[in-house]
């Protein structure tokens, strides 16, 4: 009799399962749908195929100094030539394969920042979420002090105590994000846990580690990955913010930013070095952000529907 | 009302103890001697050292160092420059109209621009004017700001020569700092001495435009987002569809029933913006020359003058707590809902 009962609810469920695409192909098709989340996806793999391949793809070493070829422009323009695509900067270094070098910087930098923030943001948001009067007021109030100085500010203030370099930039930038992550997975995490579902595991046994990784944690990933994208672009931003000012990647490394801190003495005389370091960064980040809102869609119906 | 603004001022108290326990620690896990630093690294007379490093308190050990920090602090002295030997206050106190000015004038570029771009977004949904508005509105967010100053630099003052490159006024003028605020002073100097200052308050304003668009593009890009998504919430509202039955207009219906509710939302994440300014303004500020507090704690920190990095990111973190705790306030007053939820 209960095995009558239970397989009919399950044809039943297989039924309606049939009904209904899978979470990843929904997801995909949403995705797929949102051209600007298309065009930003291609650019990435675009710019991350540039990063992995510099070595061979760029034209020159990103470091080598031409001296017979000083600030020469653009091949299309007047005095340019077809070895120097994006022309040469102060140093007549070629800025294309300095842009192509200065991706992998970016890119890795940005990445690992992610990464490294996420593990403890992930861990500390738990707890604050599943004991909110003891760790919970105490993160919440680190994560308020952390974030009353914006966040340029408070990395540069790290920056100062580590020094340059890029291993501090990587670091500052990782801790500037900290108290984002906490406070997203705190949330996700609070607004899970009076749900059905982990009263019900919680009444069958289980243990508060395994209700926070097993049963709480995978529920909390959209809102995850949608923050761990948007880090990844601000997370480049700073980089480059901080190579600018001096206090990141010391020069004559082929950081984006960095290469922007000197060419500001060339806004008269040579444009290039001023405008393709920065599009790059602009165009990146963009690129970055698009994804991040594609994902966004279709990770989450709800915000779809209200925006 | 007065336990809810005496529960957030409470909140306060425990954050301001641990901002300032940052900034101690932050000085002085800073690689480098300060008193060597000061007295210019060779040949110091070891008796010279000791007595510098007393005279600082530098000698004490860091829990005592911390107490004696704190006790200034609550006294209203926050240290004098290594440098100038000034007080920080007061040169903070000097600086930051120069800043204040440059951000107030940022966030109305923003919110202006913002909320008209955002408002006729969301009343053209789905046209070339909404997904142009949305572009552009990410592309603001995406920007490397201090990129953005450059090539603004490069378009209207180098090539078109429209406005000044750096700075807030033209050597040429005698403008005394009697408010701090150019605009304000350049009137009175023109007031003062009109042959010698006529031309001073445009000159001052031709300055503003390039860093206050530059500082403004990120304020811009989040509120025309904001009001647009929040216009179309509210839009969806039972009682803009009674507005619209009864025959109201249709720019009644958006203004006064539609635009005066979406600004709930908006008015907070303006009030959110302002971390967004200052940080921005170091930058701003860096690329313009503008002699505010952004660039003063740069140039701080690249002295390594310890008293100024500390206690103005310290000031700086509590004009920014203070900021927000009154947006939480106002929004508390507009909106009861919030108010009593907590």
């Amino acid at each position: 009799m209960m095995n009558q009962v239970l397989s009919k609810n399950v044809s039943a469920a297989s039924v309606v399962e049939m009904s209904y695409p899978s979470p990843l192909r929904e997801f995909l098709s949403s995705f797929s749908n949102n051209k600007g989340a298309l065009a930003g996806f291609c650019f990435l793999v675009l710019m991350v195929l540039a990063a992995v391949l510099a070595p061979w793809l760029a034209p020159h070493d990103p470091l080598m100094q031409f001296r017979d070829h000083m600030l020469q422009p653009p091949t299309w323009q007047d005095g340019g030539s077809v070895s120097y695509l994006l022309g040469t900067d102060e140093a007549g270094r070629d800025i294309l394969s300095r842009l192509m070098h200065g991706a992998r910087l970016s890119l890795v930098i940005g990445f690992s920042a992610v990464i490294i923030t996420l593990l403890p943001g992930i861990l500390l948001g738990l707890a604050a979420a599943f004991f909110p009067n003891t760790a919970g007021r105490l993160l919440m109030r680190l994560a308020d002090i952390m974030m009353s100085l914006p966040s340029v500010l408070l990395a540069i203030a790290i920056m100062a105590v580590l020094g340059p370099g890029i291993t501090n930039a990587m670091i500052a930038i990782a801790v500037v994000g900290l108290p984002g992550y906490m406070r997203i997975v705190r949330a996700s995490a609070m607004s899970e846990l009076n749900k059905d579902y982990v009263m019900a595991s919680r009444v069958s046994g289980a243990g508060v580690l395994r209700l926070m990784f097993i049963a709480v944690l995978p529920n909390c990933m959209a809102p995850l990955i949608v923050q761990a994208t948007l880090g990844f672009s601000s997370a480049i931003l700073d980089i480059a913010a901080l190579g600018f000012l001096g206090l990141g990647v010391q020069p004559p490394a082929p950081e984006w930013g960095t290469m922007l801190a000197t060419a500001r003495d060339y806004i008269t005389s040579a444009w290039w070095v001023v405008t393709f370091p920065g599009l790059t960064i602009l165009l990146t980040v963009l690129a970055i952000n698009l994804v991040g809102d594609g994902l966004r869609d279709a990770l989450d119906p709800k915000l779809k529907r209200a925006a | 009302m007065f336990s809810f603004i005496l529960r957030r001022l409470a909140i306060l108290i425990p954050t301001f103890f641990g901002i300032t326990i940052l900034t101690f620690l932050l000085i002085h896990l800073i690689p480098g001697d300060p008193v060597m630093t000061m007295l210019g690294e060779r040949n110091i007379d070891p008796e010279m050292y000791k007595s510098m490093m007393a005279r600082l308190g530098l000698d004490q050990p860091l829990h005592m160092q911390y107490l004696h920090y704190l006790g200034g602090l609550l006294q209203g002295d926050f240290g004098k420059s290594f440098s100038s030997q000034s007080s920080v206050w007061g040169e903070f106190a000097a600086l930051f109209p120069a800043t204040l000015e440059l951000g107030i004038c940022a966030l109305l570029f923003g919110t202006v621009f913002g909320i008209l771009l955002g408002v006729l977004a969301a009343i053209k949904r789905g046209s070339i004017l909404d997904h142009g508005v949305m572009g552009l509105s990410l592309t603001g967010y995406s920007m490397p700001i201090f990129w953005w100053g450059l090539m603004l630099i490069m378009l209207f003052s180098s090539t078109l020569g429209w406005t000044p490159v750096s700075g807030r006024i033209s050597l040429t003028y005698d403008v005394q700092p009697y408010t701090g605020f150019m605009l304000i002073d350049s009137v009175i100097a023109q007031i003062q001495d009109p042959e010698y200052n006529s031309g001073a308050f445009l000159d001052a304003v031709m300055h503003l435009i390039l860093p206050s668009i530059v500082l403004g593009t990120i304020p811009l890009a989040v509120i025309s987002r904001m009001t647009r998504s929040s216009m179309l919430e509210v839009m969806g509202e039972d009682y803009v569809r009674t507005a619209k039955a009864k025959g109201l207009s249709p720019r009644r219906v958006i203004f006064v029933h539609t635009l005066r509710n979406a600004m709930i939302s908006v008015v907070t994440v303006i009030g959110l913006q302002i971390s967004t300014l200052i940080g921005g303004a170091v930058l701003t500020e860096t690329i313009f020359s503008w002699p505010g507090i952004g660039k003063w704690l740069v140039d701080a920190i690249f002295r390594r003058d310890y008293p100024v990095v500390q206690n103005g990111l310290l000031i700086v973190a509590i004009l920014i707590i203070l900021v927000n705790l009154t947006v939480d306030v106002v929004y508390g007053i507009v909106n009861p809902r919030i108010r009593h939820a907590r």
